[in-house]
């Protein structure tokens, strides 16, 4: 069962913020939103609900994994988001992956994995 | 009409006033990864506690969620939660997701700092070289730019 509750945690984390990036991302222009501005959004997005019910599924699912299985695991496990979505922010989002923030972002992942098994 | 003084006098303005809004803009962008970085580790940390708590039936009845919810400690994690989740979509509009991931992963090291010297946890050689990894992989993305893809992007 701890597979299919990881699954579901990295998918819809994964799915959440590609979503979540690509909509706030276009309201950057003018410095970053406070609080009552994001919530606003929220509640006019589709692609924002949307990315807060992935982030939802993705939450209730490691809620449900950190029950059965230690943090220890659940944790670094769940960090194969991360490297899923550094990715996707290349191909998906049109992010520029240049040498440093490749290398830092191996490393970070890496050290995630180190540090939380 | 201006002069050619005149309008050197207001470009000079001009951009000191861009300087001051992008100087403005970088520190807020800070403040909300301070933030985030924080936020995380500790809302997960009461999350673990109060769950730790409950009946272990509970991760195959999802009805029982709601009831966790009611716990002080899971209440206490999911406040935390909403707001980290809403200072990162602020902090998504002024960075890319490929620098916020990276750069708020530092919370991993804060993590085992103060499993360390609060709770006097061992940690083994592996997670110190984990903590390394971290701290050098932020500090690499941290010093890149942190957006590369502007506003209008794919929709």
């Amino acid at each position: 069962m701890r597979w299919v509750w990881l699954s579901v945690v990295v998918v819809s984390a994964v799915l959440g913020d590609l979503l979540q990036s690509r909509e706030m991302k276009m309201e950057g222009g003018e410095g970053a939103p406070g609080m009552g501005r994001v919530l606003k959004l929220v509640a006019t997005r589709w692609n924002l609900i949307l990315s807060i019910l992935c982030m939802a599924v993705s939450f209730f699912a490691f809620l449900a994994l950190v029950r059965t299985e230690p943090l220890s695991f659940a944790v670094p496990a769940s960090a194969a988001s991360f490297a899923l979505e550094t990715v996707l922010a290349k191909f998906v989002l049109g992010e520029r992956l240049a040498a440093r923030r490749a290398a830092g972002a191996i490393l970070v992942c890496g050290g995630i994995v180190l540090v939380a098994r | 009409m201006l002069s050619y003084g005149g309008l050197a006098w207001v470009s000079a303005i001009s951009t000191r006033h861009k300087t001051a809004l992008q100087e403005h803009g970088r520190a807020v962008a800070w403040r909300l990864i301070v933030l985030v970085t924080l936020l995380k580790p500790l809302s997960n940390l009461f999350l673990a506690w109060g769950m730790q708590q409950l009946p272990r039936t509970l991760a195959m009845n999802p009805l029982l969620f709601l009831r966790a919810m009611v716990d002080p400690l899971v209440a206490l994690g999911i406040v935390m939660q909403i707001v980290w989740l809403l200072a990162r979509m602020s902090l998504l509009s002024v960075a890319d997701l490929s620098f916020v991931l990276p750069v708020t992963a530092s919370g991993y090291v804060l993590s085992t700092l103060l499993g360390k010297l609060v709770l006097h946890e061992q940690v083994s050689a592996s997670r110190w070289l984990g903590v390394v990894m971290i701290t050098l992989g932020t500090a690499f993305v941290a010093s890149s730019p942190r957006i590369t893809k502007q506003a209008g992007g794919p929709r």
